[in-house]
């Protein structure tokens, strides 16, 4: 892309660049929109207006936002219980999730699923699974869809580090490889499965690169924390999918700086750890990089002012929604809308 | 139109292929149901026909055979799954009790799961435990899910045809012990209605109500009950437990003032006793006396020929029972 004419960078080292001024910003932009309301989710949570349980991603923003932005419309994602980051980065709204996070009527599913079923159809996002593994096998079905249709669309599927032990986990990869379907596996490795370290219970120690050549397939180790790196891996997995080469396995390494849900306060990690990993936060590598390729800091501060207001006009439209009216608790249990068991 | 005998199994075979037929979206997929033509030789031909792409052999791998038809189904696929022995539901059961029931619900109507689950269910050939469960109760209690059991090669068809257009999830359960036996099937595409109860024999002292393997043994008790001890037995065929026909049932009881339900499982939690219930609360005073229940007792079913017998119902256990509860 040439840069040359942009206002939004006082040098041109972005004018060879792969990625492009563009792409990186939107790598920025959905990094720190999904850092911002997932503060945001935090904070709803200890007001009490986020109830049940939460999972959060942040610290993990590069992940969602590399695939987010590799991803064409009509891929699809499916995603975990920890699944905001994935959910905002394929563009759904921020009032729609924070909405559903609070159970209000403004929802993405009117609070009929909450917090860990994030879903939004209209954005490629084709559900949150909450049963670890379980959507692993959900997504091959979804690339058979495309691989027997004949369509383009390659399935991207999320989990965590705990997955790669589920029998599901196995099944899918296997079949995936046998079928050799258009579908991505990203295993975002937080070291952590949910408060125990992932090598105390695993044989290998990278719980799904070590397993790659298991379905013969490529082993695949990321920083997860660099938006770029995850982006280009994203890009190569893709495009190879969508040439029907079938599928890939990825292993991103990356941390969480929260526990693993709601008020968990991580007290099981090593002294010191955190520390470490927040000198490798992806945000700040990504806001550096940024200035390191000459984007102005009007331009960073203006990303950052409007993910803000975003945030809070979002907040605002979640807590003045009211709750979804009860009728709809007995409707779509079938898919005649209504819940009739009998006549 | 002419009309041939057809056995269980080869409607089986009959009933996907009119399906395939219709709707290049119908795919099929399942452990040997391609080349090998299946394990009961439910599925014989299917391959032959559809090709590779539309018939596909999968490994040993049940999750990923249920996740994979869910996955193609909430896109736009209409898959048939193959869960080679009902038993075998246990090990893939998040699909059917987490994913696929409730998938429409909790996405806000976003999404859908036309799926079919075909299974082997039911005793009696000597396979043990693990390969001899009647198990339409396990899905019967979960919302979302819809249930069905044929006990005949017309049913088979008509009831397989509705399954592939409905929807949402069904699972589809074939009695294993019915592959073998052979009814009267009309020519051209059969389509049938989820939901519907058959009265296959009328009567006016008692109802009996049965599914799968137990209709022809209530049909054999019915003829016993009228030829030896004067007793004009209703017969009903539930064949469909998710959507539940109370209606035709509520109306036999109503008229007959005697209920028995007939079923294969164990005892507790059958799917009798949900009739059982709906009968006491809704028609309580039409009844003449209590309701009763003929089920498997509640073990894990033996292998051993003589004691597997000796476990689930049979007409003359049916017989023995009408005729001693109505006497008493």
């Amino acid at each position: 892309m040439a840069s040359g004419s942009n206002p939004a960078v006082q040098s041109a080292p972005l004018s060879n660049d792969d990625i492009g001024l563009e792409r990186r910003l939107e790598l920025f932009r959905l990094q720190v929109e999904i850092r911002d309301c997932e503060k945001r989710a935090h904070d709803l949570f200890f007001q009490n207006l986020i109830k049940g349980t939460s999972h959060l991603s942040i610290g993990q923003e590069a992940i969602a936002a590399g695939f987010g932005v590799a991803m064409q419309k009509g891929d699809k994602s499916f995603c975990t219980y920890r699944g905001h980051a994935h959910t905002l980065a394929r563009g759904a709204s921020m009032e729609g999730l924070l909405g559903e996070l609070m159970l209000r009527d403004v929802g993405l599913m009117r609070g009929k699923g909450g917090s860990m079923h994030l879903t939004s159809v209209e954005h490629d996002v084709y559900g949150s699974y909450a049963i670890i593994g379980a959507h692993l096998p959900i997504a091959c079905g979804s690339a058979w869809r495309a691989q027997y249709l004949g369509e383009k669309d390659v399935s991207v599927v999320f989990f965590g580090d705990g997955t790669t032990n589920i029998g599901a986990f196995h099944e899918a990869l296997n079949f995936a490889a046998v079928w050799k379907l258009p579908v991505i596996f990203v295993c975002e490795n937080n070291l952590y499965m949910e408060y125990t370290p992932i090598g105390d219970v695993t044989a290998v120690k990278h719980p799904a690169a070590d397993r790659a050549a298991s379905y013969g397939l490529e082993r695949i180790l990321v920083d997860g924390n660099d938006a770029d790196v995850v982006y280009r891996t994203a890009q190569a997995a893709i495009e190879k999918a969508r040439r029907g080469e079938g599928p890939s396995l990825i292993e991103c390494l990356t941390y969480r700086h929260s526990g693993h849900s709601r008020a968990d306060p991580g007290k099981y990690r090593p002294p010191g750890e955190l520390e470490e990993w927040l000198k490798r936060d992806p945000v700040i590598i990504y806001r550096q990089r940024l200035k390191d390729f000459g984007v102005t800091d009007d331009t960073i501060t203006g990303i950052e002012t409007e993910s803000k207001r975003k945030v809070d006009a979002a907040t605002a439209t979640a807590k003045a929604s009211p709750p979804a009216p009860v009728e709809i608790l007995t409707t779509d249990v079938y898919a005649d809308g209504g819940w009739a068991w009998r006549n | 139109m002419g009309v041939a005998e057809l056995s269980y199994r080869d409607a089986v075979i009959r009933g996907i292929a009119q399906e395939m037929d219709r709707d290049n979206r119908v795919v099929f997929l399942g452990e040997d149901i391609g080349k090998a033509g299946g394990v009961f030789k439910s599925t014989v031909g299917l391959y032959e026909k559809f090709g590779p792409l539309r018939v596909r052999d999968t490994p040993i791998s049940e999750q990923a055979i249920l996740g994979a038809a869910m996955g193609a189904a909430m896109t736009g696929l209409r898959p048939i799954a193959e869960i080679m022995f009902s038993d075998f539901l246990a090990v893939c059961f998040d699909y059917v009790a987490n994913e696929m029931s409730k998938l429409h619900y909790m996405t806000n109507g976003q999404l859908s799961c036309p799926v079919v689950i075909r299974t082997g269910n039911g005793g009696g050939a000597r396979f043990g435990a693990q390969h001899s469960q009647s198990v339409e109760n396990w899905t019967m209690m979960i919302p979302g899910v819809k249930v069905v059991a044929p006990s005949s090669p017309v049913d088979v068809i008509g009831l397989m045809a509705a399954a592939v257009r409905d929807p949402d999830p069904v699972v589809f359960h074939e009695h294993k012990s019915l592959y073998a036996t052979k009814g009267e099937v009309p020519d051209g595409v059969i389509v049938d209605t989820l939901g519907t109860a058959k009265i296959l024999r009328a009567g006016g002292d008692c109802t009996i109500v049965a599914l799968a393997l137990m209709v022809p043994r209530a049909l054999e008790a019915a003829a016993t009950l009228a030829s030896e001890h004067g007793i004009d037995a209703e017969v009903i065929d539930v064949r469909s437990l998710v959507p539940l026909d109370t209606q035709t049932i509520l109306g036999s009881v109503s008229k007959t003032g005697r209920l028995f339900t007939v079923e294969e499982n164990p005892r507790l939690c059958g799917w009798g006793a949900e009739i059982a219930s709906i009968v006491a609360d809704e028609i309580f005073w039409d009844l003449d006396g209590p309701i009763v229940r003929i089920t498997t007792p509640h073990i894990p079913l033996p292998a051993a020929d003589h004691l597997e017998d000796l476990a689930l119902p049979s007409a003359a256990r049916i017989v023995d029972k009408v005729r001693r509860v109505l006497k008493a």
